[in-house]
């Protein structure tokens, strides 16, 4: 099926015509139009992973555990929409909010060399190609960190390049052993024959490397210290693609990888996570509620939330799995969609800083209800999506009796729930500060006022979640056939390998 | 040949750390370098070292298994680009913040920490 490359050669074929562009509107304009394309395919590959099940691709015409083999199972189409989904929606709010000294066209090309990366991440069915579409994702999102080159953003970037450097670094030599192991490093070669081998020992030693390498991609615990301090650096429009997109890379790799073939010392290793997903909750949530600019309260909560989608993986029970999916997917959209309520709330009061901010239930009541959606479904307020995704959570946990990690997700809902009512009445009911200069000697209310175009992608996101939340029956579904296929490959395996012997 | 390119390994890996534990950002690209190279001989020797026996020959091959896997040096070859591509990056980015802070000390970097 070539329709598979699509995810990654349309997004390619928009580079290049981004190099050529020189106008500012023409690029926003293309910009806008791509994505909803880009939408469009993922749309297109939905139905037909619906229709005939898996559909793999071999590049080049090499068959199967010999050449690179694209994949789009349930996961991945799921992945796939959502992450096109939200980059629609950040790119029309990139014609509002990214603008600058910078070059228009530069920031799209960067932009979409971001979304082939992360695109070919989710289709790959190769390990060493899955490295390089990391590699891909990573170069893109150091440009983009530093658009703009102000003081806090080279900063910020040193520090995000730091650590993601060494994450491929440990990345590429546990593939290296694993290759040494197995001689295979197609995902569907490699589960065959760790399923039915018994060199538990060095298979360990390439596992660790790929869980630190994938935690420091997810930002968990205790590997996460470059997010708090690079994502509240860069312009808001790339924050939020971040946000939505970056760390959810990482937990869809821990998740093939954990699901699919480090089976060896799985109880083991499923316990590592179980701790790891608590400490990332607790410890993001925590940190979160300490802080009072909005983008770190925010930051510090896409940690947190990291942690309900291992403590998922980490239960390994179809349930669970299909909560931890869920909850990614409900994540993703609502969690962009506060960032770029964020940006809106600093349009409007010239600071991200909630001491200096109030009153804006009666500026623009209109972003108090956008603001409403995403915070309400964070917060796991029925019926909006993230009341589901932590109930099937909650649910999975209680029935195979893990209730300690049910307790600490418990307790950090009620922190999540805190630092949004935070956000609320600090911004929203407050009233306004009189002075007119802020506490870092910003001056305050800059007179800007905020267009249908700026609130257009948050509402677009809103309506997402409300979607998810309403027919949550429905997706559930789909994602339960998801999780079906991660807890028994078998399908997987048979689909990527078989089709070349027939 | 082996074990001596394993020692190597191990003392690109220890210099490595021990330059990206260092202050200055210089020397952190400088360990990167080598935890960099350390990493791709460690995918080289995956292939496990064959001397004499070139990857390709042409026509019919009596015994593959003495042969190097020519996949792992495939692989050396596409990470050896990305790694250099990745730190010239990093050296660029370092240039332009020595150039607007003028400082070269990751103690310095705290701004956006707290």
């Amino acid at each position: 099926m070539a329709t598979v490359a699509l995810p990654i050669l349309f997004p390619f074929l928009l580079i290049l015509v981004f190099v050529v562009i020189k106008s500012s509107r023409a690029a926003q304009i293309v910009g806008v139009l791509g994505s909803a394309s880009l939408l469009a395919i993922s749309l297109f590959l939905f139905i037909q992973v619906n229709e005939q099940g898996i559909l793999t691709l071999n590049v080049g015409g090499w068959e199967a555990p010999m050449g690179i083999t694209l994949v789009v199972d349930h996961l991945s189409v799921i992945m796939l929409i959502v992450t096109s989904f939200i980059v629609f929606a950040i790119s029309i709010y990139a014609i509002g909010f990214m603008v600058g000294n910078h070059k228009t066209n530069k920031f799209y090309i960067f932009f979409f060399a971001l979304i082939m990366g992360v695109n070919g991440a989710f289709t790959t069915g190769d390990v060493f190609n899955l490295y390089v579409w990391f590699e891909v994702i990573l170069i893109s999102s150091f440009v983009l960190i530093v658009i703009g080159d102000s003081k806090e953003q080279l900063e910020g970037g040193i520090k995000y390049m730091a650590l993601n450097l060494i994450g491929s670094l440990l990345f590429l030599a546990g593939l290296g052993l694993l290759y040494g192991e197995t001689g295979t490093l197609n995902m569907a070669h490699l589960a065959q024959i760790l399923r039915t081998s018994e060199h538990s020992l060095l298979i360990n030693s390439s596992t660790t490397l790929f869980f630190i390498a994938f935690g420091i991609k997810a930002a968990v615990f205790p590997l996460f210290f470059w997010l708090p301090a690079s994502y509240h650096t860069p312009n808001i429009t790339v924050t939020a693609l971040f946000a939505g997109l970056l760390t959810k890379v990482g937990v869809y790799a821990l998740m093939r990888f954990f699901t699919l073939f480090f089976i060896q010392d799985q109880v083991f290793w499923l316990n590592v996570l179980l701790v790891v997903a608590g400490f990332t909750m607790v410890v993001g949530g925590m940190a979160a509620s300490a802080h009072y600019d909005i983008r770190r309260i925010l930051s510090y909560h896409i940690i947190s939330q990291i942690g309900y989608m291992i403590m998922g993986l980490a239960i390994f029970t179809p349930l669970a799995i299909a909560g931890a999916i869920f909850f990614m997917i409900h994540n993703m959209v609502a969690k962009t969609n506060t960032f770029l309520i964020a940006g809106m709330i600093n349009k409007l009061k010239g600071t991200f800083y909630l001491k200096d901010i109030g009153g804006l239930i009666k500026q623009s009541p209109l972003l108090a209800v956008l603001f409403i959606i995403p915070a309400f479904a964070l917060a796991g307020v029925p019926p909006l999506s993230g009341f589901f995704a932590k109930f099937i959570l909650f649910k999975a946990g209680a029935e195979s009796e893990h209730y300690a990690i049910v307790a600490v997700a418990v307790f950090t809902a009620m922190l999540t729930l805190y630092s949004m009512v935070k956000i609320w009445n600090e911004a929203f009911l407050k009233e306004s500060p009189t002075k007119e200069f802020s506490a870092k000697g910003v001056l305050l209310k800059i007179p800007n006022k905020l267009s249908f175009i700026h609130f257009l992608p948050s509402i677009i996101l809103g309506l997402g979640t409300v979607f998810l939340g309403l027919f949550a029956q429905s997706v559930y579904q789909f994602i339960a056939e998801a999780a079906n296929q991660l807890i028994d490959p078998e399908i997987y395996i048979n689909t990527v390998l078989n089709i070349n012997m027939q | 040949m082996e074990i001596l390119l394993a020692l190597l390994v191990g003392v690109l890996y220890t210099t490595g750390i021990y330059m990206v534990l260092r202050r200055s950002i210089l020397k952190f690209i400088i360990g990167i370098i080598f935890i960099g190279n350390a990493t791709n001989l460690i995918v080289f020797l995956a292939s496990g070292i064959v001397a004499g026996e070139p990857a390709f020959v042409d026509g019919s091959v009596q015994n593959a298994s003495q042969m190097a896997d020519p996949l792992p040096q495939a692989f050396v070859l596409t990470s050896v680009v990305i790694s250099f591509g990745l730190v010239v990056f990093a050296l660029a980015l370092k240039l332009k913040f020595f150039e607007i802070t003028g400082t070269d000390d990751l103690d310095q970097l705290k701004k956006t920490d707290n």
